[in-house]
């Protein structure tokens, strides 16, 4: 089935979050859709699976003008959606998530459950999948949850297919099986719509791609064109893909975490036995998959876990078992993974967010009074120093890009004098500009003798800041590598399994001198 | 150094220029284009005038006063009578309507600010001293259940805590014979430790246990009241010597709080405590470092509590801050109002008004204060409404109710009166020539 968008407007409020989009895709091709966070591809989508009425323009599916009026109607239409965050029923079998939705239902109501299990063994030996339909889906593995939603799609005789982001859940390995996946839909005449930022996917997969910027398509290009065409095609602009960073010159082991062990709220163990140390003066990436315990153990350094067992030592001073208050003060800098949740007061102007982790004590607060005067001065001083855009301090960061707002974290924590900065997914969600930005700073912190934990899920980000790696399996750390470890060596680890090269610890970091990586696929 | 200049319309055409220098970006920094800042700043002042809550509060009234007017047009048997023939004479249900309504209102009025019928000023303005005396404990309580709101708690144990806090003032009141001021300060401290101490259990609970505050504190209402009814029936505890009502003795001359403008207004110094304390309130939130943790508990407590915050410290404070505030308004009842001794109904349902005055103030000890006035004169004036016209004073409560229900829906608000939406701004169409400059790029 062919899929056309003509001329496809949708705003909200003053934002024209997708403006005139046009694009085909025609059966049996992959077609990619590459932009930024925020450039509209979302909204797109969601107009084309009917979860938003589209202001202009139409959807044509073979040539027939389409009114969507619910997803339903979009299903019935042949489209199926591969959501980024899985709607899956986690206490439901295979067969059963399957179903849902359209139950067909035998005598009395029951459910005609041997009809989905036929439908997924069918679909499961058409594409090599091999699924369980009995199995329940909080027992499955990430990416075969995805090939649930697959299959789920498939199931519904879906002959355009959206993946949104599919692989951010994904290790490299899954990711591989997901090309291949999608490529024998192709090969089975499946219009595919490919929704990602990231470049290396595109061109490995993509036969055709378009990319978006600020909700306008801003061109078409092909994927035999190189990283730096594409990521400056989507940023407008021409991109530097490395971060310039000089070797990292290690001082003393200035934090050392022995055997930390996390419990979580309901009782399972989420970080096992880790132990590790950071020098003075290098960064120290923690690699994985999300979901492996790394959450968890930047939280325990920070004193927001409850249950944590093993020492935590920071320049010989025990940090575990100390109050958020009493880490902070002792000089650490936290750059949560969810700055919205975490990070930054959405309500609380620019000002007031830069003070929010020192309401206690001066510079900021004097005999229980708010300093003012202070704190404008010192909010227009971080505001340029850090080019954070926006018309006032006063403004809510609410208001604010995501760039803008991960610029005022980390202006906050940068701005206290730091004796180890943590900094957990410290470009999730930003723009390549503001990811360029965080990661200069970051460096930078590091060059002046602090101790950096970066943990990150993006190979790329692992690779361009990374001096050492340790990677996270099931909460253990499975392995301590250079920086510059191969992508293939870190994604066997992050799958939990050892490199076949037995040298497992890091050697001396001095090893891999004037080293600066590439970032081209962070973008 | 790129091109993300917050959510600037005119950025998505000026994004390649203005991504094209990060130089010039970097110095630029905090500076925004100014399109045309005169218009802009216009357009923006109005839109907020509009779009936010001090019109939609005061809107709120308007439509619960048009509402009320319907109410008392359609209750008034002389209007049922003209609507009995109102074929033959439509103009008599009119005129029917008008009386009922404008007399209404107009003793609402006259009873609430200003009575034409006296002949001295010093008469006329007798209503306006009792709209103040009405709002004073309208003001201090709605003063901590905003506090409450904006440090994220549901305080709504109003009753509760004043009932604790009338016996605690009360029994200093009655008990002791201190001299004249130092006697009246330390019962004002009772009365506010009192709903302190009520409203600290239920912060307690919530911090080391969890348990929902608003569970907690309707609880609390409960216990306090059977508590401080048993306590007025039990000789020796709160009952007055020598009777068998419960009813506690009466407050000794020197712990009352004095009349403000003389004997013949009832208006006492309780309403010089509820403009300090707006005035003390304003500074704790927006001024100092305890605020500020209340302020961020309440918008993101996930962010207070990774900012090192003290969430379960800043709960226990803010609802201890809450109660004792609510306790000063069962102080201004028991010192001020009915200094003869009071019963078990002594919180007269502030505690709850306490939480639509919160609401229509938008929980700024400003806007509560303004908030705690119109309810004083609500309560002022709905008595000569049921006195002069023989409205009953239901409508009064009716009216009040609908003021919460139209602030509770702000887009019902806006859609009757067809108000913007906060937050959009006017639509510019994309000019042409980017249009056809995109087109010719996209082929």
């Amino acid at each position: 089935m062919k899929l056309e968008l003509r001329g496809i407007t949708k705003r909200f409020g003053s934002l024209t979050a997708n403006d005139h989009i046009s694009l085909t895709v025609e059966p049996g091709e992959i077609h990619c859709i590459l932009g930024e966070n925020g450039a509209g591809k979302s909204t797109l989508m969601n107009v084309l699976y009917g979860l938003l009425p589209a202001d202009e323009g139409e959807i044509l599916l073979d040539d027939e003008v389409q009114h969507f009026e619910g997803p339903g109607e979009a299903m019935k239409a042949g489209i199926g959606m591969v959501h980024q965050h899985f709607m899956l029923i986690p206490v439901f079998t295979v067969a059963e998530n399957v179903m849902l939705g359209h139950e067909s239902t035998g005598f009395a109501g029951f459910l005609n459950l041997n009809e989905a299990r036929k439908r997924v063994r069918e679909i499961s030996a058409q594409f090599g999948f091999d699924v369980d339909p009995d199995a329940l889906i909080e027992d499955l593995p990430v990416g075969v949850q995805q090939r649930v939603e697959i299959i789920k799609a498939l199931s519904r005789d879906a002959k355009v297919l959206v993946f949104d982001e599919p692989t951010a859940v994904l290790t490299p390995q899954e990711t591989d099986e997901l090309m291949t996946i999608m490529r024998q839909l192709r090969d089975a005449g499946t219009a595919i719509v490919f929704i990602t930022h990231k470049l290396r996917e595109v061109r490995e997969v993509a036969d055709r791609i378009t990319v978006m910027r600020l909700g306008k398509v801003v061109g078409e290009a092909s994927p035999t064109a190189s990283n730096a065409e594409l990521a400056s095609l989507m940023v407008g602009r021409s991109v530097e893909l490395t971060v310039q960073k000089q070797a990292a010159r290690p001082g003393d082991p200035a934090l050392q975490v022995r055997g930390l062990t996390v419990i979580d709220h309901i009782g399972q163990l989420v970080v096992n036995d880790v132990s590790f140390e950071v020098r003075a003066g290098e960064i120290l990436a923690i690699a994985g998959v999300q979901g492996n315990g790394q959450t968890e153990l930047t939280e325990a350094l920070l004193g927001l876990q409850q249950h944590v067992e093993g020492e935590i030592e920071l320049d010989g001073n025990p940090l575990s078992g100390l109050s958020v208050r009493n880490v902070l003060d002792a000089g650490v800098g936290f750059i949560p993974e969810d700055r919205n949740e975490d990070g930054l007061v959405a309500e609380f102007s620019i000002a007031e967010n830069l003070m929010l982790d020192r309401s206690d004590s001066a510079p900021f607060v004097k005999g229980g009074t708010l300093q003012l005067g202070f704190r404008s001065t010192f909010a227009a001083e971080k505001v340029s120093e850090f080019d954070v855009r926006t018309q006032s301090i006063d403004t809510a960061v609410g208001t604010l890009s995501g760039g803008n707002q991960q610029k005022v974290v980390l202006a906050r924590e940068l701005s206290r004098d730091l004796r180890l900065l943590v900094a957990a997914q410290p470009t999730r969600g930003l723009d390549v500009g503001s990811i360029e930005f965080v990661h200069k700073r970051i460096v930078q912190a590091r060059d002046s003798g602090i101790p950096v934990i970066v943990v990150s899920t993006e190979l790329d980000e692992v690779d361009a800041l990374a001096d050492r790696i340790a990677v996270m399996y099931r909460g253990g750390i499975v392995g301590i590598v250079p920086g510059g470890t191969d992508r293939e060596t870190l994604g066997i680890m992050m799958a939990g399994e050892q490199p076949d090269d037995p040298n497992g610890p890091a050697p001396d970091p001095h090893d891999d001198e004037g080293r600066s990586g590439t970032r081209g696929e962070a973008a | 150094m790129s091109d993300d200049s917050g959510a600037q319309a005119s950025a998505a055409e000026t994004g390649t220029e203005a991504a094209g220098s990060a130089d010039v970006a970097l110095e630029t920094g905090s500076q925004v284009p100014p399109d045309d800042p005169n218009d802009n700043r216009w357009n923006d002042a109005l839109r907020q005038i509009l779009g936010g809550s001090f019109v939609i509060s005061i809107l709120a009234v308007v439509l619960a006063l048009i509402v009320g007017a319907i109410l008392i047009a359609v209750t008034d048997p002389g209007v049922q009578q003209a609507a009995g023939y109102f074929f033959s004479r439509p103009g008599d249900t009119f005129q029917a309507i008008w009386n009922v309504v404008s007399g209404a209102y107009s003793s609402l009025f006259q009873g609430a600010i200003y009575n034409f019928g006296r002949p001295t000023f010093s008469a006329g303005i007798r209503p306006f001293t009792d709209t103040l005396t009405y709002a004073t404990p309208l003001i201090v309580a709605g003063l901590g259940v905003g506090l409450g709101f904006r440090t994220g708690l549901f305080n709504i144990g109003g009753q509760g805590q004043m009932l604790i806090a009338a016996a605690f003032c009360g029994w200093i009141g009655w008990s002791f014979d201190l001299p004249p001021v130092l006697h009246l300060i330390v019962a004002i401290v009772a009365g506010f430790v009192g709903g302190a101490i009520w409203a600290g259990i239920a912060g307690v609970l919530k911090a080391r246990t969890g348990a929902h505050e608003v569970i907690v504190t309707i609880m609390l209402n409960w216990i306090a009241f059977y508590l401080i009814s048993y306590l007025l029936r039990t000789p020796g505890a709160l009952q007055e010597h020598g009777t068998n009502n419960p009813k506690s003795p009466a407050i000794l001359p020197n712990a009352i709080l004095p009349p403000l403008f003389g004997p013949q207004y009832q208006l006492h110094w309780g309403f010089v405590i509820s403009i300090a304390a707006t005035i003390v309130v304003w500074w704790l939130l927006e001024r100092s470092s305890l605020g500020f943790k209340f302020r961020a508990v309440g918008e993101n407590p996930n962010a207070a509590r990774v900012a090192g915050i003290s969430v379960k410290s800043v709960i226990i404070w803010a609802l201890v801050i809450s109660g004792g505030l609510v306790g000063l308004a069962a102080v201004d009842q028991v010192l001020g109002t009915t200094t003869g001794g009071f019963s078990s109904g002594i919180d007269a349902g502030i505690g709850f008004d306490a939480i639509t005055v919160a609401l229509l103030g938008r929980s700024r000890p400003i806007g509560i204060f303004v908030a705690g006035v119109l309810f004083g004169a609500f309560k002022a004036g709905g008595f000569l409404m049921q006195a002069a016209n023989n409205i009953p004073i239901d409508i009064v409560l009716v009216v009040q109710s609908l003021i919460v229900l139209f602030i509770a829906a702000p887009p019902l608000v806006r859609a009757i009166f067809r108000l913007p939406t906060p937050g959009s701004k006017p639509r510019t169409k994309t000019p042409a020539p980017t249009a056809t400059a995109e087109e010719a790029t996209a082929k």
